[in-house]
């Protein structure tokens, strides 16, 4: 079978539990997490998704659940076709997915990106580390409760942090570009000084710098 | 910079008085400053002698945050960032990252602006692939190419500056259309660039092509086979020097490519050297599109005349007409307002598929923009392409990937 537009339909004989999604552009599916794995196997073997392009996270706010939404983006070399798979996270607070490493090796860095960035434990990954922040990174920047300036966090290299006392420092933001949040529109809120997150008008700066 | 670590058999083989030249295991740093890494790249080899045994690549040195910025500013504001993604290639970003705006604001641009965005994209695969050859060439031992391609890529910045302002950081598209139209005579300018540049072209490329020590260095170096090359998620000319016949532009044409004739190289065996060929001979059809879109470049305007919310009305307008202004601080202030919707969008950019994912929620931010960039997938072969390869291997594999860390850390 060729990958086409409908391949929801076509899906739905196997897992019933698959809808469409929403889309701007390309079909795009949402699937329960328990059937991803499968789906994405099928999609691959019996609809011609032979490459996959992408695996991302969306973080839906702190109070939205479910908070994580895992994507899967595919494109067949033969047709030229994009499907998008979406999965909600079942758990909010440790978010888990299962990885597609083995029936892609592409997936590896990107589930590494994902868990690095967001979060998100892709099960069965050989070797889930941090890529782009550094090994012992407390934090994960994408989340929607990860502030724009950063949080104060010690060094990568212990050793230089204990003699120095030098942390990673948030980034000061007055002055910085008018920064917009996405929603609703204070103006007020997005002056660059009133964001910045380390001392404005409202807060006084810290005797110690 | 080399640390040597006790192995237990390395007692074992010490003892072998037989063997006369014995190999030593030892693991290696390379990088992250080091000539041959392009950037801020570590590779932490394993060695058996000269052989690497195992490659793990560290990234991150680079990594800026991109997407958390891109959720905190408005679509406009982002444009300079992504400049700073692929830096060798910056119009061919600014391409990609506006055609996906565009696709989730619904927005069509003008069929000028369309060409002129096609020159860039082309310009810039010139560029950034001259750079590429020009680097390569030289980590394998070949000083005289980096130097003719300096001279042309000079060339093309004096062309970047005329049409954009600037030569490194053009941030040359707006959503809905380019900045500004191409200067007067600018396209006679591209033209005499194109034809005094083939001819150099065929020079460089004849100084590598059958030159021995080159050959030697790329040649089944490197190997990447097509099942790999799919399965890895390679794109651009290292997945078409494996023989994946995948070109954006022509399997999924935008912003007009389906207008303009032009073939696609792709490569048989997937080593060092089919790599370099492809890109040698993109640079020759790059210019065969430029020249066709050159020649048939249509008259109109260089915006979406239409879409007054979401382009920022011109500067003599915004100082003399009230409805503008308030128009032009909206734009400014609150963004393009963008309807809610997930896109994703994938531009054939010098080093492959760069990908937009702009998850709105409506409003004038992203609520999530994820980048998908050619360099990081097109890295991630590398544990598996480096392994029982020759040390010297490596810088030949490296330069043939031409990959950016500013795109790979974002």
């Amino acid at each position: 079978m060729t990958a086409t537009a409908d391949v929801t339909a076509a899906l739905q004989g196997k897992f019933p539990q698959v809808t469409a999604r929403a889309s701007g552009d390309h079909p795009a599916i949402n699937a329960p997490l328990a059937d991803a794995k499968a789906l994405l196997a099928v999609l691959r073997d019996e609809f011609g998704y032979d490459f996959l392009v992408d695996v991302t996270a969306a973080d839906w706010g702190v109070e939205v659940s479910p908070r994580f939404s895992v994507f899967w983006h595919l494109y067949s070399t033969k047709d030229g076709a994009y499907l998008r798979v979406a999965a909600d996270c079942v758990n909010d607070v440790e978010p888990a997915a299962p990885t597609v490493s083995d029936l892609w090796p592409a997936a590896d860095w990107h589930e590494r990106e994902t868990y690095d960035l967001l979060g998100v434990t892709f099960n069965g990954h050989p070797d889930l580390r941090r890529i782009l922040m550094w090994d012992g990174y407390p934090y994960h920047p994408l989340r929607k409760d990860f502030p724009l300036a950063g949080i104060d966090t010690p060094l990568p290299d212990e050793e230089v942090g204990a003699i120095t006392g030098a942390t990673a420092k948030p980034v000061p933001m007055a002055g910085g570009p008018f920064v917009a949040k996405c929603g609703k529109m204070n103006l007020s809120e997005a002056e660059p000084r009133a964001k910045d997150e380390s001392w404005n008008e409202a807060r006084e700066k810290p005797a110690s710098e | 910079m080399a640390t040597e670590y006790a192995f237990p058999d390395n007692a074992a083989k010490t003892a072998d008085a037989s063997q006369e030249f014995q190999t030593e295991k030892m693991s290696v740093a390379m990088g992250p400053s080091h000539p041959s890494t392009h950037g801020v790249l570590r590779l932490n080899l394993d060695l058996d002698g000269e052989i690497v045994t195992k490659c793990d690549p560290v990234l991150g040195y680079l990594h800026r945050g991109d997407e958390k910025i891109a959720e905190n500013m408005t679509y406009n504001q982002f444009v300079p960032y992504t400049d700073r993604l692929d830096y060798l290639a910056p119009l061919a970003n600014n391409v990609a990252y506006a055609i996906a705006v565009e696709k989730l604001a619904n927005l069509e641009v003008p069929a000028r602006c369309q060409a002129i965005r096609v020159i860039c994209c082309e310009l810039a695969r010139i560029s950034s692939h001259l750079l590429g050859l020009g680097a390569f060439a030289m980590d394998v031992g070949a000083w005289t190419v980096f130097m003719y391609q300096f001279t042309e890529r000079e060339k093309l910045y004096k062309l970047f500056e005329e049409l954009t302002g600037a030569r490194f950081t053009t941030s040359y598209t707006r959503i809905g259309g380019v900045s500004r139209d191409m200067p007067e005579g600018w396209t006679d300018r591209v033209l005499a660039f194109c034809d005094q540049f083939l001819p150099i072209l065929d020079e460089m490329l004849e100084m590598l092509t059958r030159n021995k020590i080159f050959t030697d260095r790329t040649v089944d170096v490197g190997i990447i086979t097509k099942a790999e090359a799919i399965a890895y998620g390679l794109t651009g000319p290292n997945a078409r020097g494996s023989g994946v016949t995948v070109d954006l532009r022509k399997d999924r044409p935008y912003s007009g490519y389906e207008q303009y004739e032009f073939d696609v190289p792709v490569g048989t065996k997937g080593d060092c050297y089919d790599r370099y060929l492809c890109r040698g001979e993109e640079m020759k059809q790059s210019v065969r599109i430029v020249r066709q879109a050159i020649k048939n470049m249509p008259a109109g305007d260089y915006y979406a005349k239409d879409a007054v919310r979401i382009f920022a009305p011109p500067k003599a307008k915004v100082l003399t007409s009230m409805e503008e202004l308030i128009n032009n601080f909206m734009i400014v202030t609150e963004g393009p307002l963008m309807p809610a919707g997930e896109v994703y969008f994938e531009a054939e950019n010098p080093k492959g598929a760069l990908g937009f994912f702009v998850i709105s929620k409506g409003g004038g931010v992203p609520w999530r923009m994820k980048i998908r960039s050619p360099s990081f997938c097109n890295l991630s072969i590398l544990p598996k392409v480096c392994q029982n390869n020759l040390l010297s291997d490596v810088v030949a594999i490296l330069g043939s990937l031409d990959f950016v860390m500013g795109e790979c850390d974002r």
